[in-house]
């Protein structure tokens, strides 16, 4: 295999593929949190997430949970979302998804931005994604699910500092 | 109705080599200077000198308005965009006024169904009875086809109170005929049918198809992308009322495709798009409209793509549609081979060779068809994955996406070795086992 093939496919992100963290929906409404769910398609290749998120009154999320279909990069991406995410305050979880999303445009170069590296820790892994245009949308699936579903709850960023 | 082609191909090496030569792009190189095998013809064939030629020298030489002026410009013009329909015509072997130019397959469905949507409305009189629908008509369609040819049905039918059906897909991919019978009944007014799957590669009997629809009066719309670039096809002795395909699947440009309305179909059928060039008198109270095939061409054509598409026809009839049938025939045989020799590697579409194209749709266990396809691009192969826009057939066989490699005249022996090299070591690099046994999916 090439060099761009090992980037793509780090070894995290076949791990991840293989035994994804927070798999599993929610079938009862989840009491005390703010709860929405949001479901994803990629209408090209028919990926698809189902994802729950629960926020609590400080604005902290408390849990993600989902279920999808896809290939390695998407179903890997919500699973390292989930770890990401969950006991991360609101605003924590804005510049995440700000900075994933930064990370999929710079066509695999990379953030160059300690910080943020530090920030998204195992999603670095995905840095080679942007190098296939194509794919970009797989890693991306999550995420915008979970931006959706944030949404849906209502809770807002501002809360945690009110 | 197409027979299965045992004998060995017989296209020669020498000439396999001329027509590859034919096609400049098929020479470049990817990424790390790796040879292009390009296994995606069923979604675009890519184009012959001959056809980028034809379109070059219209604007280079000949471009005017079609159909107005009387300069001498505008009637070279319009002999080649006339010229064009002409060899379309005879490609699929029917008459030039019952070709009418669209933008692409999709539009000719398209054009088709809105025609019966305006009859349904009473615009064309008593003549476009025919094609009128009321509430609790049927339209028949297959769980095979392309979404060009279900969306198209399913709005129709939304819009006139019409209730769809359809056929089923037995489990090696063919359509089942035998459920002809129960599904088409009195009301059917139209049945719609692939005359060859995107997917599965199956080809279509046609003729069961047609019958049944004569004995109830139903209209036939043939979906023909997929069948024209690679078989003979002859539309009047297949006796279908319409059919749709697309230039850029059959080497010719994008932006063009031809509808085919059989003479006296198209003659009492009411325009879709309207406007200039479709028209005979226009007063400000009301308009006729121009005999077929101008009466379905509103506007200005596509003449460039329309005269390269000519060429395409006449490109493919020279190489001659037997000879390709036969060569393609030999590139079926060595994908299904290819795809069986890989453990864990499953078809979706039939497995031997009779009335099938070289395209064949395969999963391969525990590893996604975009994770597939992503490791054989790696070695220059180009096979198209997802849903193929099929998702009905892929949820028929319980798969949410496919890997799908397709071949056209151009495909050699050894770019397929290549492909059956690649897809080889797709399991073992996402880290799975390649035993002979089939082991679970995830």
């Amino acid at each position: 295999m090439t060099t761009a093939m090992e980037q793509l496919y780090q070894q995290v992100i076949l791990d991840h593929a293989k035994h994804p963290h927070g798999r599993g929906l929610a079938v009862a409404p989840v009491s005390g949190v703010l709860s929405a769910e949001s479901h994803q398609v990629n209408p090209t290749c028919g990926d698809e997430v189902t994802l729950q998120v629960d926020v609590d009154d400080s604005g902290v999320v408390r849990d993600v949970r989902w279920e999808g279909q896809g290939c390695s990069i998407s179903q890997a991406s919500v699973s390292v979302l989930h770890d990401l995410v969950v006991d991360q305050p609101l605003a924590t979880v804005g510049d995440l998804g700000a900075t994933f999303r930064a990370l999929m445009q710079t066509k695999g170069a990379g953030l160059g931005d300690e910080d943020a590296e530090d920030a998204l820790g195992d999603a670095n892994a995905f840095t080679g994604v942007g190098k296939f245009s194509a794919r970009v949308k797989c890693a991306l699936l999550g995420w915008v699910a979970l931006s959706d579903a944030l949404i849906k709850t209502g809770a807002s960023a501002d809360k945690e500092n009110a | 109705m197409t027979s299965t082609i045992e004998a060995p191909h017989t296209m020669s090496a020498t000439e396999l080599a001329a027509v590859r030569a034919d096609f400049p792009l098929l020479e470049r190189t990817l990424r790390d200077g790796r040879a292009l095998v390009y296994l995606d013809s069923g979604a675009t064939s890519q184009k012959p000198d001959v056809v980028l030629d034809a379109e070059q020298d219209f604007y280079l030489q000949r471009n005017a308005a079609v159909h107005r002026g009387a300069h001498q410009l505008a009637e070279e013009a319009t002999e080649a965009f006339e010229d064009a329909r002409a060899r379309v015509a005879r490609f699929v072997g029917v008459d030039d006024d019952e070709i009418v130019w669209t933008t692409n397959a999709t539009a000719g469905i398209n054009l088709v169904a809105y025609a019966m949507s305006n009859a349904s409305l009473g615009r064309g009189g008593e003549a476009a009875r025919r094609f009128a629908l009321a509430p609790g008509d049927e339209i028949v369609v297959t769980e095979a086809e392309h979404h060009a040819n279900l969306v198209p049905w399913q709005e129709l039918a939304a819009r006139t109170g019409a209730v769809l059906r359809w056929i089923g897909v037995s489990d090696d991919g063919r359509l089942r005929v035998d459920q002809l019978d129960q599904v088409v009944g009195p009301r059917t007014r139209v049945i719609a049918f692939t005359h060859a799957s995107n997917v599965t590669g199956a080809i279509t009997d046609v003729a069961p198809f047609v019958a049944a629809a004569r004995r109830v009066g139903a209209l036939t719309v043939l979906d023909a992308c997929q069948s024209v670039p690679h078989l003979p096809v002859d539309l009047h002795e297949l006796g279908v009322d319409f059919a749709a395909f697309s230039g850029h699947k059959m080497f010719g440009p994008t932006g063009v495709g031809a509808l085919y309305g059989r003479r006296e179909l198209l003659a009492a059928m009411p325009p879709v798009t309207t406007g200039g060039s479709m028209v005979e008198v226009v007063t400000m109270e009301a308009t006729t409209y121009a005999p077929p095939p101008q009466r379905f061409e509103a506007g200005t054509q596509m003449v460039s793509q329309a005269v390269a598409m000519g060429a395409a026809a006449t490109y493919l009839s020279d190489i001659g549609m037997t000879a390709i049938a036969e060569h393609e025939a030999h590139l079926a045989r060595l994908l299904l081979d290819a795809v069986a020799s890989v453990p864990g590697v499953r078809v979706i579409g039939p497995t031997d060779t009779a009335d099938r194209l070289a395209t064949v749709s395969f999963v391969v266990d525990g590893v996604h068809a975009h994770d597939v396809g992503q490791v054989l691009d790696d070695a220059g192969v180009a096979v198209r994955v997802g849903h193929h826009c099929a998702q009905p057939l892929h949820r028929r066989f319980g798969v949410a996406a496919t890997a799908r490699a397709s071949a056209a005249v151009y495909t050699t022996d050894e770019e397929i070795e290549v492909f059956r090299e690649a897809l080889s070591g797709v399991r073992a690099f996402f880290g799975l086992e390649a035993p002979a046994s089939n082991e679970g999916a995830a």
